[in-house]
């Protein structure tokens, strides 16, 4: 009798679906980095001068440091002057001096084969989107609509242009420029990325939501996002992304900052489906990300939830610093790695204000030759009365030749703090799935009814659509991978 | 002409380790077999084999189901021409619901148009009344945290959804009170009828009193030590299993 478990394993292997490429005439600047170049791309984004200067101390600081090596990572070294940092269909240049400016029509086709509407008449019903391709945002939607309550969402680089005084306020209050290696980095040569604000008791009635597409060889994508929700606010944001295949290796360092004050919420939705490499690990974006929420205000609430099922290496720990009393943090998160994909993600709650919850639920699969590791740190400062926390760290392994890794900190210094962190191991089980089989569910199926319930509380935090979008994308994921 | 359900000179393995010697045994359309035998027989090797678990090797014989040999084929391909097995421990799948998986289940053997969502919940509600499954349970996930008995409900609940034409139960009545036995036993006897075979592995007689075999077997040492037609049954019904064990006592507790 053949052992289906054993044998079959990456024979099935989904070719990546978005790894197309679009043929554009680019705006390109010439590869490397130094103020030059960041005088340059400031200069082409018609940035005023106190930006410009903002770009240069992150470069000045970012120039003395060195990357960091702590992560579960195994990569070889980036030559940072080997890259492209500005690259943008040449169409879409002049589009800062005209708000109707016309969308370059492969640019248009790219988003249309991605499933993503652009055009307000193709819009999405319930969701605003902000497209954007390489460097440049293209397109925003149901702009109008949103203006109208006093919601802003537009391009960060609009947003310098147009709302300078609330960018001024807010950027870099969260993820300063001397944060970290990439944040910084990132704060230098930034191009464009989404910016929200939502007023004092507006509650966001659509879904927020940007996606990025990296079409350029040899470009970073550095995107900056930055989103603001007054006293009351309510707003849902969810991020997509993918990028072509091809066989080097391409950088993608963001950032994003989350600010909320009195009574606001901020949803936050990531599902990251950059191209991974191939099955030998050649290719693949790299995914350095500085994602964090100031839950600034009394009461506020900030949730991360993130499907990472892309990208050759993810290092990502999107944080909540709780610094208004009886603020909530939560982090949802599955983390899928197939192949020679290495993952190291987790998450940060800083416990400040009093009373202040968190809430972890993490939910690493590992395939193939893959490594998944799970890092968070919850602390508790001193003087921070009544907090509490629950983790849950769970790690599924399909097949033998992946690991999987928990690394938790905890740091309570307050003796009032209720802390909870569970963690579990487990292989896909061949009596689970021979269970299913023997009612007619064949074995890929079978996979991903256990995968998908295994991630349920987490695609449960996703809106409707986007949850359904996820469930299809870890079965793709994970095709052919039990062995 | 081949029978209905047949199992010839059945060997088999799990990791080098022989369990089942030759077993023979032919169910025909329409009939009830009960398989009894200590423990260590090979009882829950043979269910496990005939629905083609992996960890289990087939080192000779045959099993064939309307004339084709089944042992060629994936559990999922049994489970669609007809083949059903209750499982003694149903697993739990926890993040997936009963009602999700039991449409799953239901189309991947029926096909997916057969049954369009609302007829099948209709039908799915009315079994549940049926085995005496709460309603609630639609929302809960397979098997997590259930009780002894309900997952042997679902088990047949889950039969009722299949229609199978040749189910296995393996040692159901394990572990049910007397009341969860007699529903669990209605369950099946719905199905039992001229299209349908049963064969259903035991440990006790008491499930016999409420599904009415018409053959017994009687499972030693990984092979079928005696058999009986409803004689053997009546006998049992009148004088218990204390019968049997003194009959194949010692062969029994050497095996």
């Amino acid at each position: 009798m053949e052992d289906k478990l054993g044998t079959d394993s990456a024979l099935i292997q989904e070719e990546y679906q978005y790894g197309f490429v679009t043929q554009v005439d680019e705006d390109r600047i010439p590869k490397g980095l130094n103020e030059e170049t960041i005088r340059l791309i400031s200069a082409k984004k018609g940035e005023p001068e106190w930006m410009t200067e903002w770009r240069l101390k992150a470069f000045r600081w970012w120039q003395k440091k060195s990357e960091p090596r702590w992560a579960l990572l195994n990569y070889p070294e980036i030559d940072y002057q080997d890259i492209c940092y500005y690259s943008a269909p040449k169409k879409m240049t002049d589009r800062f001096k005209n708000e109707d400016g016309e969308i370059d029509p492969e640019v248009r086709k790219t988003f249309e084969r991605l499933g993503i509407p652009i055009d307000e008449q193709h819009r999405m019903e319930g969701v605003a989107v902000d497209a954007v391709f390489d460097s440049v945002s293209v397109a925003t939607t149901h702009r109008e609509m949103l203006k109208d309550m006093g919601i802003i969402f537009c391009s960060i680089s609009e947003a310098i242009r147009d709302y300078p005084d609330l960018v001024r306020k807010y950027l870099g209050t969260v993820v300063p420029q001397t944060d970290n290696y990439f944040a910084s980095l990132n704060s230098a040569v930034f191009t464009d990325g989404s910016f929200v604000f939502v007023p004092k008791g507006v509650r966001c009635p659509v879904e927020l939501s940007t996606y990025f597409r990296i079409n350029s060889q040899d470009t970073g994508q550095f995107e900056r996002t930055l989103i603001i929700a007054e006293e009351g606010a309510y707003v849902s944001y969810l991020e997509g992304c993918t990028a072509p295949m091809r066989d080097t290796n391409q950088l993608h360092a963001a950032v994003v900052e989350l600010i909320a004050l009195d009574d606001a919420q901020i949803k936050y939705a990531t599902i990251q489906n950059w191209y991974a490499g191939d099955a030998e690990g050649k290719g693949g974006i790299y995914n350095f990300v500085t994602k964090r929420g100031h839950c600034r205000g009394k009461r506020s609430k900030i949730s991360w939830t993130q499907v990472e099922a892309g990208a050759a290496i993810t290092w990502k720990y999107p944080s909540c610093i709780l610094q208004g009393d009886h603020s909530v943090g939560e982090f949802y998160s599955v983390a899928v790695t197939n192949d020679r994909m290495q993952a190291d993600t987790g998450t940060k709650m800083i416990h400040i204000g009093n009373h202040t919850r968190s809430t972890i639920v993490s939910k690493g699969i590992s395939a193939g030759h893959s490594a998944n590791t799970y890092r968070g740190l919850v602390q508790v400062l001193p003087d921070a009365v009544g907090c509490r926390n629950y983790s849950a760290c769970d790690s599924m392994l399909v097949g033998a030749t992946c690991t999987a890794n928990t690394v938790p900190y905890i740091q309570a210094e307050n003796s009032t703090a209720i802390i909870e962190h569970e963690a579990t191991t487990s292989k896909i089980s061949e009596d689970q799935l021979f269970y299913l089989r023997s009612r007619g569910i064949d074995e890929e199926s079978a996979i991903s009814l256990v995968v998908n319930g295994f991630c349920k509380e987490v695609f449960k935090q996703l809106p409707m659509e986007f949850a359904v979008e996820a469930t299809k994308l870890l079965e793709l994921k994970l095709e052919g991978s039990i062995g | 002409m081949s029978s209905y359900f047949e199992i010839n000179e059945l060997k088999a393995e799990i990791e080098g380790k022989p369990i089942l010697n030759g077993l023979s045994l032919t169910v025909a359309k329409g009939e009830t077999h009960a398989l009894m035998g200590p423990n260590g027989s090979g009882k829950s090797t043979l269910a496990n084999v005939i629905m083609g678990h992996p960890a289990y090797e087939v080192t000779g014989g045959e099993i064939l189901f309307e004339g084709e040999n089944i042992l060629e084929l994936d559990p999922e391909e049994r489970a669609r021409k007809g083949l059903f097995l209750a499982f003694q421990y149903p697993v739990a799948v926890p993040g997936v619901t009963v009602a999700s998986f039991l449409k799953h289940a239901h189309d991947a053997v029926y096909g997916e148009k057969k049954l369009k969502a609302a007829e099948f919940l209709k039908q799915l509600r009315a079994d549940m009344d049926f085995v005496g499954v709460d309603q609630t349970f639609l929302n809960r996930y397979l098997n997590d945290g259930f009780s002894g008995g309900e997952k042997k409900r679902m088990e047949i609940l889950q039969m009722l959804t299949l229609r199978p034409r040749m189910a296995v139960m393996d040692e159901t009545d394990s572990g049910l009170d007397i009341d969860a036995l007699k529903v669990v036993s209605m369950g099946v006897n719905k199905l039992v009828g001229a299209e349908f075979g049963l064969l259903v592995i035991t440990h006790y007689e008491r499930i016999l009193r409420y599904i009415h075999p018409d053959h017994l077997h009687v499972l030693i040492d990984g092979k079928v030590a005696f058999s009986g037609g409803p004689e053997l049954v009546k006998r049992l019904e009148e004088e218990g299993y204390d019968w049997v064990r003194n009959e194949f006592g010692k062969e029994a507790l050497m095996a």
